[in-house]
């Protein structure tokens, strides 16, 4: 559990997952492409129409916890392997009740959420010390999301309703995405972002978050599964069904501090430029392929910085946040903890 | 008298002994993670359990026997068990460490001839602990006193499987350190058990302080 493991992203098409001895051989067109040994894994996450994986692979990764996910190229999800289902009854009981109760479900969504306004937040005030100075305009516009956006935390502390916290966090959402282009600098102007769309995202930048939220939501979604949490049961999230509401519940609080600052430091030194994006007939931006790559590692390196975690107050990485929150929230159901208390980055 | 599908397994008791929670996050909680002391006792296990039953100079000697006591609610797997021509039966349960102070090894072993002695009406006096660490046994008399240790502790388990609450922990080096479960168990978060609230709201309070 220490141990953050490293998750094999495999993009090409064609592949064949099989499963050689206690390691996973990648196959493409009759030669073996890599050997990894699955226990150095912590998930495998597939990208592509075309990615195939055998039985005993499969059930391997099940027995040993690592996550296989299928994703489409431009990585959204399908679908996932998973042995039966783990953890234990009295925790999924307790989720589902606390589920049903509002004022619980409350309770747990107004941190989450508190967390991840408090996190953008902080993302917002970090440009604004390191490139406010340079343009009192954009200093000023970056006070003042940040100013507007902690009023929407003290609401969120006095709201009772789970329609009320939704409420909040929208518009919360939507200061803090129309203060999102003063974030970029020295960047390519043409990777842009005008508001928040996600189905299809409608501009460079929507297109390179929805593919890091994809990311992290892999995660979070692993996290919660190997806690024990069913993670299409949420308390933010409504049921639908397929939908992993838990997991988009968890995927809250580290949002702006895992994904959007991935986004960010890639747009801002130009790692990613619009280049990398092509746009369709209808004006859907999608990353291509091979830059799809480069997000990975990123995304990859990210995981592997060390932060001190505010609650349990040892180092850990980036990685392990997911794990770490969801078993804190395991903790809170079990009647361990008297509130779930979300991840707050300094 | 437990019913069949009531028994616990006899490992939990010395799960218990070691740390009531350890036994609650193995068993209610059916969590596990290996480490470096759980994968050598696993292999020693293997390797004890190993090899077909043998006689020797009139000692049978029986490996891996499955056991079961509805007194006491208790199922498991003797690793050995002598039975000896005069009639004397020994277990002897493989340790990968060495004698501990305290008495979990003891129970587990008690425990297993609690079973045999139900399922067999025979009365088991003593049985061994080998202990890898000093490659040899240990004698261990089944005094009354360890007989209701034994029962006392499958008592607890029982109840507390009945309850499915996992007991809280306090952080103890010596014990927490060595526990493959550290992490999943977060001992160290519980110090804000009843403060979890205000942790969250005052660290959001300062978060809230800092200016653009």
């Amino acid at each position: 559990m220490k141990r953050h493991l490293n998750t094999l992203f495999v993009t090409l098409e064609g592949s064949y997952l099989r499963k050689d001895g206690a390691a996973v051989e990648i196959r493409h067109e009759g030669e073996t492409k890599l050997r990894v040994p699955l226990h150095n894994l912590e998930g495998i996450a597939c990208f592509g129409w075309d990615i195939g994986a055998s039985a005993a692979l499969l059930a391997a990764c099940a027995e040993a916890g690592v996550a296989l996910s299928f994703h489409t190229p431009h990585g959204k999800f399908l679908a996932a392997t998973r042995g039966f289902t783990s953890g234990n009854i009295h925790l999924r009981r307790e989720q589902y009740r606390r589920a049903d109760d509002e004022p619980s479900s409350v309770a747990i969504a107004a941190n989450m959420l508190a967390a991840k306004l408090a996190n953008s937040r902080q993302v917002i005030m970090r440009a604004a010390r390191d490139h406010g100075g340079k343009s009192p305009e954009r200093a000023a516009a970056l006070g003042q999301a940040a100013d507007l956006i902690a009023v929407r935390i003290g609401l969120l502390g006095r709201a009772t309703t789970l329609d009320s916290l939704r409420g909040i966090e929208g518009d919360a959402a939507s200061i803090y995405f129309a203060a999102f282009p003063h974030l970029l600098v020295n960047h390519d102007p043409a990777v842009g972002i005008s508001g928040r769309s996600r189905r299809p995202p409608l501009d460079p930048v929507n297109a390179l978050l929805s593919f890091l939220y994809t990311l992290l939501m892999h995660d979070c979604r692993g996290a919660l599964e190997s806690c024990g949490l069913d993670p299409q049961c949420g308390f933010l999230h409504r049921d639908r069904p397929g939908r992993p509401s838990l997991a988009l519940d968890l995927m809250e609080e580290f949002r702006a501090f895992l994904a959007d600052r991935v986004a960010l430091t890639l747009i801002n030194r130009q790692q990613i430029t619009s280049s990398d994006f092509h746009t369709g007939e209808s004006g859907a931006v999608l990353l291509k392929e091979d830059s799809r790559k480069q997000v990975l590692v990123a995304w990859q390196e990210r995981k592997q910085d060390e932060i001190s975690h505010p609650f349990l107050d040892e180092r850990v990485t980036v990685g392990m946040l997911p794990h770490l929150q969801a078993r804190l929230l395991a903790r809170h159901l079990r009647g361990d903890l008297d509130a779930y208390p979300a991840f707050l980055a300094k | 008298m437990y019913p069949e599908d009531q028994l616990i397994p006899i490992s939990a008791l010395q799960h218990w002994l070691y740390c009531p929670r350890q036994c609650a996050l193995i068993h209610v909680e059916r969590v596990w993670v290996e480490n470096r002391f759980t994968a050598e006792g696993r292999v020693m296990h293997a390797r004890a359990h190993d090899g077909p039953d043998e006689s020797r100079q009139g000692v049978r000697i029986t490996r891996g026997l499955p056991v079961r006591s509805l007194r006491l609610g208790l199922s498991g797997e003797c690793d050995v068990v002598e039975f000896h021509a005069g009639g004397r039966i020994l277990p002897v349960e493989y340790k990968r460490g060495k004698p501990k102070a305290h008495r979990a090894d003891e129970v587990q072993l008690c425990a297993q001839a609690l079973c045999l002695e139900e399922m067999r009406g025979a009365t088991i006096s003593g049985g061994c602990l080998y202990y890898g660490e000093r490659r040899r046994r240990t004698e261990i008399a089944f005094d009354e006193e360890l007989r209701e240790l034994a029962a006392t502790t499958a008592a607890a388990v029982h109840g507390c499987f009945a309850d499915g609450i996992t007991p809280s922990a306090e952080y103890e080096a010596r014990r927490c350190d060595a526990c493959s479960l550290l992490d999943l168990c977060q001992p160290r978060s519980l110090r804000f058990r009843r403060g979890a609230a205000a942790w969250f709201n005052q660290r959001l309070r300062t978060s809230l302080s800092e200016e653009p």
